[in-house]
């Protein structure tokens, strides 16, 4: 077991950045959320699964909408544990803990949240390892876990529970009603018990963002390259050094989209890289070539902090590193590929993971 | 004519320009009045120039005054704050992230209010004019009259911030209010921020505004002033008086404006070296470039527009370690003109090798004649290094750029920069700072979100850009001049309907009196 105390807040909401992969939200709201419960509360106990009975109940806690929203029009507090409880009860058996169902951006630490003022202890895992834009992209699908009986909050004090024949209508639904919401609901969903999250869940990765963070937070009072420990913390490689020349965007289907375009300098220089996003980062080609899809992990940091830049603040002229790293094996199965693979973002390629292009 | 004025930390700069050309500079101490040192610097500068009174159109004062208040935790009014948005945002009070002295500096009275918008401009919950009114009386009871009011999404619809306003004046009719949409962008807490801050300031603010008032009218000068903010553009006193958080960013701002102007360079990078520090900054299209993160004033997260700058320990005044060689960042600052060798003084400076190098003749240079050559090259080729690595960090191509050296401290640079086109030290660049005061433009913002179900996206811009160039004008700028020098799209992730976020910036020449 470990603890969620102040500190740790910090380093997790500075992991998770990196694990957000360009999007997932800026932790900042939710890290200060968390912190200011955790000094009322007290800190959060956070268990590997390992160390939980394996029919306790866990239901994740999440916000959903637009995080350009979230900055401006804050959650109550109250909103979560409405939906958290509307859970339980509409299940009717007690829920043991709370979980990240997103452990890249800001729901890494919207549960930190709510498990200080519910008194509960966290789970150690999350359902992507990663930050992804819809509901349904989570590995708890994969394992046939049902996203419903959903819980949807808002500040007003409503409440919506939703029961659907699969995880994609409860996207579409979920979408709807979030919009109602104000673009942007307190969510609990995928309730599932510790046996099956063995099963369905991507274990250890609350204390993998916190490890980033601590990394990044150590590096920079050391004075060592950033960039290389964020690296090496992830396993991750180098793919690109550039600074950016252009950032075309466009809104799709209520989506972020678009493509910033890299020249390269150093090692890289004469060459071209083009990154391509909805809400998260994508796919990267170098000249050309596809070189990096999703499952796997690109993260944009500055050359000189390591700070990973959100796709919304990637802007011409900064100078950048690009590096990819290796996504849970469970999003490599055909089944994983079907759900979050580059074709169904529209890239007619093969995955080919990372290592197998870099690792040499 | 006009006069331009930077008051700093430590010197008090002034300039008195014609159209485009320098007639006279000076450079004085700050005082602790800050008006004192502008009456020694606007005397010497007049004396010098032999210059009528009537002459003068206008003069504009950049300040760092402001920015130090909050930093030094001095001279601030205890501020309450009231936010619109219950039921929404209660986890999250209004001064929440501050750091705890700044906070008890300010007074930590805050409210939370039913009211705000959501992004589409429905409202989240209904005015209530009686529980404003509470909330008033309270802050009346407390003995405060300074109230920063802040409402969710008040940039798309700032009503509830106007009416909440108005009651706050019918309970305390002396109360000097500031509201969040009047200042920030999208970013409750930051904006919010920025109203607090402003709030706690304006008294200060109205003290040192009349200041400089009073220091013009004691040398008779009856001509308006103005004053620089962040972005390098101009604001008429009054409206400073009521906005002295607008000037936080005007220091490096103005001596990148001014080295602009100087050089007759529009794309270019600045080194603006003082006795301390050099801060290294981009020019784009004339204007500074903005940095992307948010910025933290006094450890307060804000999200002003402020010039993406990097500040390096290397200056004039900066110390000569000789093992291991190091130049800076410990520098006897202001006491140069004691301290330094050349001066009389036992330290080594940065300003003594380049005196010993033969390339400056300041002050006694035998004093430093016995310095051995070889040391001398290699603490020039250090300070080269410190330079080069700076602006290389700030390069946004690999392409060759020019670079301008501005500042008291820009005889340490001498050679050609790495990656540098050209490197120019323009005529006058001591006084930059107070030179980039003088030609400051005036500018307006348009930041709003925009339904593209509604309207077609240039649609959407055109109507920004009205908006900019209206409240540019409304600022003082000649509509003639008017042109838009920024515009920035971000289409709101999972909004359906096409959501965008558009800011434009437009800035014009200062409309010149009648």
């Amino acid at each position: 077991m470990r603890i969620i105390d102040e500190a740790a807040l910090e380093d997790i909401a500075l992991g998770a950045a990196v694990l957000g992969t360009g999007g997932g939200g800026d932790p900042y709201i939710g890290k200060v959320m968390a912190r200011e419960s955790i000094r009322r509360y007290g800190p959060v106990e956070l268990y590997t699964l390992d160390e939980m009975d394996d029919e306790d109940l866990i239901v994740p806690t999440a916000m959903m909408g637009a995080p350009t929203v979230m900055v401006e029009k804050m959650p109550n507090g109250d909103d979560i544990v409405n939906a958290f409880l509307s859970v339980g009860k509409y299940i009717g058996k007690p829920v043991r803990a709370t979980m990240s169902i997103e452990a890249g951006g800001l729901n890494s630490v919207v549960p930190v949240y709510a498990a200080a003022r519910l008194r509960l202890p966290m789970v150690d895992c999350d359902g992507m390892g990663r930050a992804f834009p819809e509901l349904q992209m989570v590995t708890h699908t994969i394992h046939g876990i049902s996203a419903t009986p959903i819980a949807m909050s808002d500040e007003r004090g409503n409440t919506v529970i939703m029961e659907t024949i699969n995880n994609q209508w409860t996207e579409t639904f979920a979408r709807s009603v979030t919009v109602d919401m104000g673009a942007m609901a307190m969510i609990a969903l995928y309730a599932a018990t510790v046996a099956e999250l063995k099963e369905a869940a991507v274990p250890g990765t609350m204390s993998q963002a916190q490890r980033i963070g601590e990394t990044i937070r150590r590096a920079r009072l050391e004075e060592q390259d950033p960039v290389r420990t964020v690296r090496e913390s992830v396993n991750g490689f180098t793919i690109f050094r550039g600074k950016i020349s252009d950032v075309q965007r466009r809104t799709e289907a209520g989506f972020a989209k678009g493509d910033a375009f890299m020249s390269g300098i150093a090692d890289y220089v004469g060459r071209e890289l083009q990154l391509s996003f909805q809400n998260e980062h994508l796919a990267a080609r170098i000249d050309g070539e596809v070189c990096v899809t999703v499952p796997d992990l690109i993260a944009v940091l500055d050359i000189e902090t390591g700070e990973p830049i959100t796709t919304e603040g990637l802007r011409y002229g900064f100078r950048v590193e690009v590096i990819a790293f290796p996504c849970t094996p469970r999003w490599r199965s055909e089944a994983g590929l079907n759900l979050v693979g580059p074709r169904v973002f529209g890239y007619d390629v093969d995955y080919v993971p990372v290592e197998d292009r870099y690792g040499q | 004519m006009r006069i331009g004025i930077d008051v700093g930390g430590t010197n008090t700069d002034a300039v008195l320009m014609d159209g485009h050309s320098v007639l006279g500079s000076v450079k004085t101490p700050t005082t602790a009045n800050v008006t004192d040192g502008i009456t020694d610097a606007l005397g010497t500068l007049l004396q010098d120039s032999k210059l009528a009174i009537g002459s003068i159109d206008g003069v504009m004062i950049g300040t760092t005054h402001f920015t130090n208040a909050v930093v030094e935790r001095r001279h601030l009014t205890r501020t309450a704050c009231i936010r619109l948005g219950l039921p929404a945002t209660a986890c999250l009070p209004p001064m929440v992230d501050w750091p705890e002295d700044l906070s008890e500096a300010v007074g930590g009275l805050v409210f939370m209010a039913h009211g705000g918008h959501e992004f589409d401009g429905r409202e989240i919950s209904p005015f209530d004019a009686s529980e404003i009114r509470d909330i008033a009386a309270q802050i009346r009871d407390e003995g405060i009259d300074v109230v920063a009011i802040s409402s969710v999404f008040s940039p798309v619809n700032s009503r509830f911030e106007e009416d909440t306003a108005a009651i706050v004046r019918e309970v305390i009719p002396e109360a000097t209010i500031t509201l969040s949409s009047s200042i920030g962008r999208i970013g409750l807490l930051e904006r919010e921020n920025a109203a607090i801050m402003n709030g706690c300031l304006r008294q200060l603010a109205h003290q040192t505004i009349n200041g400089f008032r009073s220091a013009l009218q004691d040398m008779k000068i009856t001509a308006p002033f103005y004053i620089s903010q962040n972005d390098g553009t101009l604001m008429v006193a009054d409206f400073a008086a009521a906005y002295p958080v607008l000037t936080f960013a005007s220091g490096p701002t103005n001596s990148m404006r001014g080295a602009a102007f100087l050089s007759g360079l529009r794309d270019a990078i600045v080194v603006d070296v003082g006795g301390t520090t050099t801060d290294i900054g981009v020019l784009r299209h004339g204007f500074p470039r903005v940095a992307a993160l948010a910025v933290e004033i006094g450890g307060v997260r804000t999200n002003f527009r402020m010039p993406d700058t990097i500040s390096i320990g290397l200056g004039g005044g900066s110390l000569v370690q000789r093992q291991p060689l190091q130049v800076g960042p410990r520098s006897v600052g202001y006491e140069l003109t004691s301290r330094a060798r050349v001066f009389g003084g036992d330290e080594l400076t940065a300003t003594d090798v380049v005196v010993a190098a033969g390339h400056e003749d300041i002050g006694d240079a035998s004093r430093v004649s016995t310095l051995d050559s070889g040391f001398v090259s290699r603490v020039e080729e250090r300070i080269e290094d410190m330079v080069n690595v700076a602006v290389d960090r700030m390069k946004t191509s690999a392409a060759e750029v020019p670079v301008i050296v501005v500042g008291g401290g820009s005889i340490l640079v001498r050679r050609k920069i790495v990656g540098a086109s050209e490197l120019v030290r323009p005529n006058h660049f001591p006084v930059a700072n107070a030179i980039g005061a003088a030609i400051a433009q005036v500018g307006g913002e348009c930041d709003q979100i925009f339904s593209l179900a509604e309207m077609t996206r240039d649609q959407a811009l055109e109507k920004a850009r009205a908006e900019a160039t209206s409240r540019a004008t409304a600022a003082g700028a000649d509509p003639a001049s008017v042109e838009i020098v920024e515009v920035e799209e971000v289409p709101l992730a999972y909004l359906p309907g096409n959501a965008t976020r558009i800011m434009v910036k437009a800035v014009g020449d200062l409309q010149e009196a009648e």
